[in-house]
């Protein structure tokens, strides 16, 4: 059941009932715990839908970090695998581009490689969760865009990184 | 000694790109600062004196300023400050050698710019031995007169000659990319520029990244690699038609392309097959060979002056050093053995000097192995987050690029580290530098 129905029909089990509906206005965002069940919902009653990329904790988790020099997945982020394999699956015509990205130290070429590896692994880890190979690319940036500028480690463990980009859902 | 040169306002230079953009023909670019951040004493003293003006208007360069900015940013030369040159002589005949031996000076330059009519200028110098009072050159250049800072250059470069017996290399022209706004709203620029960072022309303009530019021998087209599609591809531009075409566009990386120095190939480094690996692409044929065969990245390939064999970054060792490898592919000879990382490699054109990227913990410098010194390895640069080398045609000079504060900028540094000279953008970072070759004359 995806998340539009269902907040539908507690709007509808709410009509009539004005402090009901007041409290059905908060924002999914907010609602942590709530999106958690909702996935175990989703997991055992059927497939995730688009809209669960907006609302669903896990999917909405699109961003994979690196250790200096290293392209393993950290175990921390296994369960974002399992959830984007999954809406891989219940979705086929769904489509992600992994985009590989690294920290300033070292050139913009060799950085080029650095970040493919690192998108090549993100798509692997996808793949042996359940993703298919056709409904994944890889495209690196390298250090080309990096989203923190400062010369720390602090900022280029947020540079090592790479986003899962959804070009169908 | 700080000499901030054509300052123009940011916002006066997008005023003029935006004008400029609406004719054919080369565009300006934003202008670069220009200072000398370190000098050296043990260099050779010359004095310039400022060219007389004989007939006509006078011009709007100086030519012998330009000279003396040449000789100090080579590293060889001491140049006498111009407000220290007391007489000024426009021919051998009158030069007072008393006078410049007492300011300690080796050689003097003087020399005059008359009218040639047609908006043509003659411009006439003469070099003097000041101890032995000996004329070692005389020669004339007749060029127009928006063409004087090239003729500086290459009057420069014929003393240079003269008395190091080196080619100059002063006459020749760099170049790099420049990334101007923030975020989504940057703006890349190929830019082609005087060696001395003037003259500043865009080749080509991007809202994507664009890096690697690497030039034909005969100084005409430039291959760079463009993200204007979505993902990295390779272009090669003629510099002064501005016609272009897509040379290498396969999945995956297509990256650090390199002329062969007959020009007729280019050596790169494409993932499609994997991961990054050398290839070869025939120009005229377009049939590519692969060079390189393995699970780790190589990159960034460059040809030995002789063609014969091909030097590139690979991590096959687990951290990224220089290898070499013959043009038929084969087996590959490590070649870097001192440094956690070394990085893309530029070879002097005798091949006896290797420039690279080298990174030890997080200090990433740039530094020259020397295979005729028996591999000796020294710093020219004191980092620590240099990321780009090219050597100048001649090898006397560097160009690298580095990072301060937020702001990429150029350096240019004499082959023994001793002096250098920030090449950077009023606002927006310069990177990725290239020195072209020789030009014809």
């Amino acid at each position: 059941m995806n998340k539009t129905v269902r907040v539908a029909l507690v709007a509808l089990l709410c009509v009539g009932a004005a402090a009901c509906s007041k409290k059905q206005e908060v924002k999914p965002q907010a609602q942590a715990p709530e999106s958690m069940a909702q996935t175990e919902t989703n997991q055992t009653t059927g497939k995730y839908t688009p809209a669960d990329l907006d609302t669903d904790a896990c999917l909405r988790q699109r961003v994979v970090y690196f250790d200096f020099d290293k392209t393993e997945i950290k175990p921390e982020f296994q369960q974002i695998m399992a959830c984007h394999a999954k809406y891989l699956q219940d979705r086929p015509m769904s489509h992600i581009r992994l985009e590989g990205n690294t920290d300033e130290r070292g050139t913009r070429e060799y950085n080029l490689g650095l970040g493919e590896r690192r998108g090549n692994a993100v798509s692997s880890a996808l793949q042996a969760a359940g993703g298919s190979a056709s409904q994944l690319e890889v495209i690196s940036y390298g250090k080309e865009k990096p989203v923190c500028r400062e010369h720390n480690e602090d900022c280029w463990s947020k540079n090592r990184r790479v986003e899962i980009v959804y070009t169908a859902q | 000694m700080i000499k901030p040169m054509h300052k123009f306002s940011s916002s006066l230079a997008v005023i003029l790109l935006a004008v400029a953009a609406l004719f054919a023909g080369p565009v300006t670019a934003q202008s670069l600062n220009i200072d000398i951040v370190k000098g050296t004493l043990t260099a050779t003293p010359i004095a310039v004196v400022p060219f007389a003006q004989q007939g006509g208007t006078p011009p709007s360069t100086d030519v012998a300023d330009v000279m003396r900015n040449d000789f100090n940013r080579s590293g060889k030369f001491r140049s006498l400050a111009k407000s220290d040159v007391v007489e000024f002589p426009a021919q051998g005949s009158d030069i007072k050698f008393a006078t410049w031996r007492l300011l300690k000076q080796d050689y003097i330059v003087v020399g005059r710019i008359k009218d040639a009519g047609g908006g043509m200028l003659r411009v006439e110098y003469e070099l003097w031995d000041v101890n032995k009072q000996q004329s070692l050159l005389a020669q004339a250049f007749t060029a127009p007169a928006g063409d004087l800072r090239g003729v500086a250059h290459q009057i420069a470069d014929q003393i240079y000659e003269k008395i190091t017996g080196v080619r100059g290399a002063f006459w020749t022209r760099i170049a790099y990319i420049t990334a101007v706004g923030l975020g989504d709203n940057t703006t890349y620029s190929l830019i082609v520029a005087d060696s001395d960072g003037f003259n500043p022309q865009v080749v080509a303009r991007s809202k994507e990244s664009l890096l690697s530019p690497a030039w034909s021998p005969d100084g005409r087209k430039i291959a760079y690699v463009s993200f204007e599609g979505g993902n990295s591809n390779i272009y090669i531009q003629d510099i002064t038609t501005g016609s272009r075409q897509l040379v290498s566009s396969h999945k995956g990386i297509n990256g650090a392309p390199a002329f062969s120095p007959d020009g007729s190939k280019l050596a790169l480094s494409l993932s499609y097959v994997g991961n990054p690996e050398i290839f070869v692409l025939d120009l005229g044929s377009r049939q590519e060979t692969r060079l390189t065969n393995n699970l780790a990245i190589d990159t960034e390939p460059v040809w030995a002056p002789d063609g014969q064999s091909i030097y590139f970054t690979s991590d096959r060792s687990g951290r990224p050093q220089i290898y070499q490898t013959t043009v038929s592919g084969g087996s590959a000879d490590r070649i870097t053995f001192q440094g956690q990382n070394n990085l893309k490699p530029s070879v002097s054109y005798d091949g006896k000097q290797i420039a690279m990227v080298q990174g030890n913990g997080n200090v990433y410098r740039i530094a020259i192995l020397d295979r005729g010194l028996g591999g000796q390895l020294r710093f020219v640069s004191p980092g620590p987050i240099d990321d780009a080398v090219s050597f100048a045609p001649n090898a006397s000079m560097l160009l690298y690029a580095t990072t301060e504060g937020t702001r990429g900028v150029l350096y240019s540094v004499s082959n023994d580290g001793m002096v250098r000279q920030r090449l950077a953008l009023a606002d927006g970072s310069v990177q990725e530098p290239a020195w072209g070759p020789y030009r014809q004359r």
